[in-house]
């Protein structure tokens, strides 16, 4: 009898103090979206574009994200300035598939492609799910402020001319015997 | 067989190579970069030093340069001995230290064969933090991109240009860590073969201009093995598409046809597929404009019109497919090749030549192996420029006999050139103007195509007594010409159809049987078509409809209705005979990829698919048919031209070839082509993209988010996705070569059975023809008197602008030049001419822009017909060239010959 009792009556009435008791203690959840979360800087959301210190587009549509995105979320293609700068004439991603794994940003040898702590991305239509360089590119450096992918490649292009990258000597004069 | 024992396994391999080439014919992995299959070994990079022991006893070893060691037998050596291993570290590391921070702006990157062998060498640390060295890129035409800082100065670019292609105007220059890969000043590369410099430089030196400007990653293109279209060699290519447009073509190993190279025509003359001036929907005339069908009408439309006897004329740059889908349609008896009526009775005899045992045709391998040539008349360099290519390995045999006798293997490339110098096996060029290969000649002789076959005749009298006698203004040199043929172990007479000239090849014939009775065995006769699919075509008419009677039926009436496939009648008979033809044809059906002159004719257009967007088989000058796959569909309203012409909408390419093998004589082993779906891991398909082909799922996204079901291709093997197994193992199906690492074209040595050897499973084709019995002798022909006042006529061809299609691919066009007019400045003159006036042919409008050489012979004329801009059926055997006033526009911009008369006229 002893048993039943506590088993069933003495259980329950445990559970009802416990209960009872978180009433005065303080709530773990938020009252999103009026109270915005704390999110990590290093947090995988959104996935942006950045620009090169300069404000030039610092994306030069290697492929290497594409081919590095497992669920292949990720379409460019590359285009060519002028001056020799290569630059993605379109750039595409279908976030309606991306999983945000950050292989992307692990990928991109410019520091271009680069994932935010925005996560607010539902959308009450697919279609919109699909965002294109105008909506991905944005204007300032991102997480990383100095890089510029040019100053340490070789390739010229307006602005820096053959020898003026890290590390290097001024071009070679091909007619000339001196040492 | 030589045993040769590596890291503690033993091999057998061949001791007539090097170490390195056995090494990667064993499948194992060396690094290296100067080393080339064709080009031997010169020991420029260090880059395959392996540990060399004298005996098992050895443990010390010492090291040595595997492409510069034999495999002699019993040689024990090691790649993973960590000295050895230590040293390809740091030699790729020294070779690294002025390379640029490129790769993701680079078009080599991820088909890079320094960045596989610094992978595969280990090492992955820059130390050296001292400066770089830079260069200045320079213009080098419309093919090919210069950064010369990417350079490790492995010298293969010269070793191709110069010493493989012949080119002259690409050299190293300056010494030391300033060595410079380019030409002395900026300009366009001469050389036919320049875009091989894309494929043989191991990083990112020379790159493909077209490719870059719609650029794709090797991995994202979807490919095939495919053919060329650009002449009758039939070369084979890998072609790449991405999103929904043809990206570039390169070279696809074929042991016996192409080998590692391509020539410029091939590689960048395809982008016409592209071109939005093609042909988008099947239409109808009604009134003076085309009007598009609808689907409902586009059902019955063959149904309706194939009710009565028609004509059809067929195509040499169609496939054979197409061809024998319009012969079943309109029965044989209505069925024309399509070839002028000249051409088409210099290709029976061509065909006639093909099926005489006395005779054999050489694949471009065997072209190589040939140790005294004769060309007779033909432009080869223009009309069939891999051939060429062959014919300057073919002069290299006299000095690889000399360094057989010098002990020197035949790989020891700089020693081979400089114990031969200027030795080369005899190379005789009867021609009607300076040739591209007159630098590697022995012989030249330049004169009108009917003194040529003259000449030809007498070298065949010199040889046999039953040869027909004949006169001969070159006496020395005929002797001599007939002596090297005699004294040579592999003989080979080249001519063909393009000279326009019967009595070239009766000529060339008569030489191969003068040979062949002596030496009883069967004599390598090479005779050039200019179409990728003219014999095909041929052996599928019956040899006595000449286009011309075809014409002349439609004239008189007898035949109300006409389909022409793939063909511009108007380059192939003279305007006015085609206009009358067309004229009084009540109905004509023209399929086409391009508005033609015919088009414009046309009562009914419909519009076929390019070279990319098909299966097909060819057959190249050999005779060999060779199965070219789709690569990519066509997403306009194009379909192949045997699909408009069968009543089944749904027919299979695959059935369709096999009727053919049973239907038509002579292609009975066509269906030997296709591959067998049970060979294949549960008959799964073999996927034409790669494993990392990516943006699946966001390439079509903007149009639709919901991705589109994979397409289906039920006409063959292969699959229009990364869906099967990939044919990592098939050299046959394989279109772009990779191997786990190696993501370069050099990965074709893992598919080969040894380097440089067939395919593993090779594949080269079938030939078709079968020999017996032999031909006859030929006499020379009278020669005809050219009226006074007149000039010779010798067709002239171009590399760019010579075949139609490729003619009308924006690149190409970039190198061609108009119509022109080749005279010897003493002709020139005689008419008041200046190099660059405007010149009348036959007071007929036909103009055409004087081009006054040295190097031809007085009284002839070479005339190039231009892409259409001259019909060279309305020019006879001589012409009368008068100075026209018509200022135009033409020039001379973009011909590239040697002899050109600088002197002010």
């Amino acid at each position: 009898m002893y048993t039943l009792i506590k088993d069933t009556l003495l259980t329950q009435v445990r559970t009802l103090w416990l209960v009872f008791r978180k009433l005065f203690s303080k709530a773990d959840t938020v009252e999103y979206p009026d109270v915005q979360p704390y999110m990590f800087p290093r947090w995988r959301g959104r996935i942006i574009l950045s620009r090169d210190p300069d404000g030039e587009e610092r994306c030069v549509a290697c492929n290497l994200c594409a081919v590095a995105c497992p669920v292949d979320c990720i379409a460019l293609q590359k285009g060519e300035m002028e001056d020799g700068r290569w630059y993605p004439e379109f750039f595409r991603i279908n976030f309606s598939r991306c999983i945000m794994c950050g292989f992307c940003e692990e990928a991109c040898p410019t520091n271009a492609i680069q994932l935010t702590p925005d996560f607010e991305m539902a959308e009450y239509v697919r279609q919109d799910m699909v965002w294109e360089k105008e909506d991905l590119l944005i204007s300032g450096t991102g997480k990383y402020h100095d890089y510029s992918f040019y100053n340490v490649a070789g390739k010229q292009i307006a602005g820096k001319d053959k020898g003026e990258a890290l590390n290097e000597s001024p071009p070679v004069d091909v007619r000339s015997l001196l040492p | 067989m030589a045993k040769i024992v590596v890291d503690g396994v033993e091999y057998e391999v061949n001791p007539d190579n090097n170490l390195l080439q056995e090494c990667l014919s064993q499948g194992l992995d060396l690094p290296y970069f100067c080393w080339h299959p064709c080009m031997g070994s010169v020991g420029a990079c260090r880059q395959c030093a392996v540990k060399q022991y004298r005996d098992e006893e050895d443990k010390d070893g010492i090291l040595v340069m595997a492409c510069m060691t034999a495999a002699s037998d019993g040689a024990i050596i090691s790649i993973e001995d960590s000295q050895a291993k230590d040293m390809r570290e740091r030699v790729i590391e020294s070779l690294m230290i002025s390379h640029p921070h490129d790769c993701p702006v680079c078009e080599e990157g991820g088909e890079c064969h320094l960045q596989d062998m610094t992978l595969m060498s280990g090492h992955n640390y820059r130390r050296y933090d001292k400066k770089k060295v830079t260069h200045r890129n320079q213009y080098l035409g419309p093919f090919i991109n210069h950064e010369m800082n990417r350079c490790i100065t492995c010298y293969r670019c010269v070793r191709f240009y110069d010493d493989y292609a012949g080119g002259t105007d690409l050299a190293a220059q300056a010494a030391h860590h300033h060595v410079y890969f380019g030409r002395h000043q900026d300009g366009v590369l001469e050389n036919e073969f320049s875009g091989n410099l894309v494929e043989v430089c191991p990083t990112g030196v020379f790159t493909d201009k077209v490719f870059s400007d719609h650029y794709t990653r090797k991995w994202d293109l979807q490919s095939a093995p495919s053919v060329c279209t650009g002449c009758a060699v039939g070369c084979n290519t890998t072609p790449g598409e991405r999103y929904r447009s043809l990206r570039r073509i390169v070279n696809r190993y074929n042991s016996e046809v192409n080998g590692y190279f391509l020539c410029d025509r091939g590689r960048f003359g395809f982008d016409y597929v592209n071109s939005d001036e093609r042909l988008q929907a099947a239409s109808k005339r009604v009134g003076g404009g085309l009007q598009a069908f609808d689907e409902a009408a586009l059902s019955g439309l063959l149904t309706e019109f194939a009710d009565g006897e028609m004509i059809g004329i067929g195509s040499p740059r169609a496939s054979n497919e197409s061809n024998f889908a319009l012969r079943c349609l309109v029965g044989e008896q209505n069925f024309y090749s399509g070839l002028a009526d000249d051409e088409q009775e210099a290709t029976q005899l061509v065909l006639e030549m093909a099926r005489d045992q006395a005779f054999h045709s050489p694949s471009i391998r065997e072209i190589e192996s040939c140790d005294a040539v004769v060309v007779l008349g033909e432009d080869v360099t223009n009309t069939a420029p891999r051939v060429a290519l062959a014919l300057r390995q073919a002069v290299r045999n006299r000095s690889l006999d000399l360094a057989a006798d010098c002990n020197i293997p035949a790989w020891q490339d700089a020693a081979v050139r400089e114990l031969a110098q200027n030795e080369r096996s005899p190379l005789a060029l009867l021609s009607s103007y300076a040739s591209r290969l007159d630098d590697v000649a022995s012989d030249c002789v330049i004169d009108s195509p009917a003194a040529l076959a003259q000449q030809g005749f007498a070298i065949a009298s010199e040889l046999s007594n039953q040869a027909a006698a004949a006169e001969s203004d070159h006496g020395d040199t005929v002797k001599r010409i007939a002596q090297q043929l005699k004294a040579a172990k592999r003989p080979l007479i080249i001519a063909g159809t393009s000279a326009g000239s019967i009595a070239l090849i009766q000529a060339a014939a008569n030489i191969a049987r003068a040979l062949h009775e002596s030496r009883g065995a069967a004599i390598d006769l090479c005779l050039l078509v200019p179409e990728v699919n003219t014999l095909g075509v041929s052996l599928l008419a019956n040899p006595d409809n000449r286009l011309g009677s075809a014409l002349s039926r439609l004239a008189a009436g007898e035949v109300k209705k006409a389909v022409v496939l793939e063909n511009d009648l108007y380059r192939r008979a003279p305007r006015a005979a085609v206009d009358s033809a067309l004229a009084k044809a009540e109905q004509l059906l023209v399929i086409d990829q391009f508005e033609t002159a015919t088009t414009d004719q046309a009562d009914i257009v419909l519009p076929s698919t390019a070279f990319s967007e098909h299966e097909a088989t060819y057959v190249n000058y050999e005779g060999r048919a060779q199965l070219s796959f789709q690569v990519h569909r066509n997403y306009r309203g194009a379909r192949p031209g045997w699909r408009w012409l069968m009543e089944d909408a749904d027919g299979n390419v695959e059935d369709l070839i096999n009727r053919c093998a049973e239907e038509a004589t002579a292609f009975a082993k066509l269906d030997d082509l296709l591959p067998a779906a049970g060979d294949f891991v549960a008959s799964m398909k073999i996927p034409r993209q790669s494993h990392r082909y990516s943006g699946r799922t966001a390439m079509r996204s903007n149009v639709n988010v919901h991705e589109p079901k994979q397409p289906i291709d039920d006409q063959s093997v292969l699959a229009f996705s990364m869906e099967g197994i990939p044919a990592s193992k098939d050299a046959r199906l394989m279109g772009a070569a990779w191997s786990p690492g190696w993501n370069s074209n050099q990965s074709i040595s893992k598919f080969q059975d040894e380097v440089n050897g067939e395919l593993k499973q090779g594949d080269t084709g079938t030939l078709l023809l079968e020999r017996s019995g032999s031909g006859q002798w030929y006499s020379a022909p009278a020669q005809a008197a050219t009226p006074a006042g007149e000039l010779q006529v010798a067709p002239a061809y171009q590399i760019f602008g010579s075949d139609e299609l490729s003619a009308r691919s924006p690149t190409i066009r970039q190198r061609m030049t108009d119509a022109y007019v080749s005279i010897a400045p003493k002709d020139a003159e005689r008419l008041g001419l200046k190099q660059g006036d405007a010149v009348s042919l036959n007071g007929n409008g036909s103009l055409a822009t004087a081009c006054i050489r040295t190097r031809i012979k007085p009284g002839t004329a070479a005339v190039y017909c231009g892409d259409g801009q001259i019909n060279p059926h309305e020019i006879g055997d001589s012409v009368a060239l008068t100075k026209s006033d018509v200022a135009g526009e033409r020039s001379l911009s973009g011909l590239i010959v040697s002899d050109l008369y600088e002197e002010d006229y």
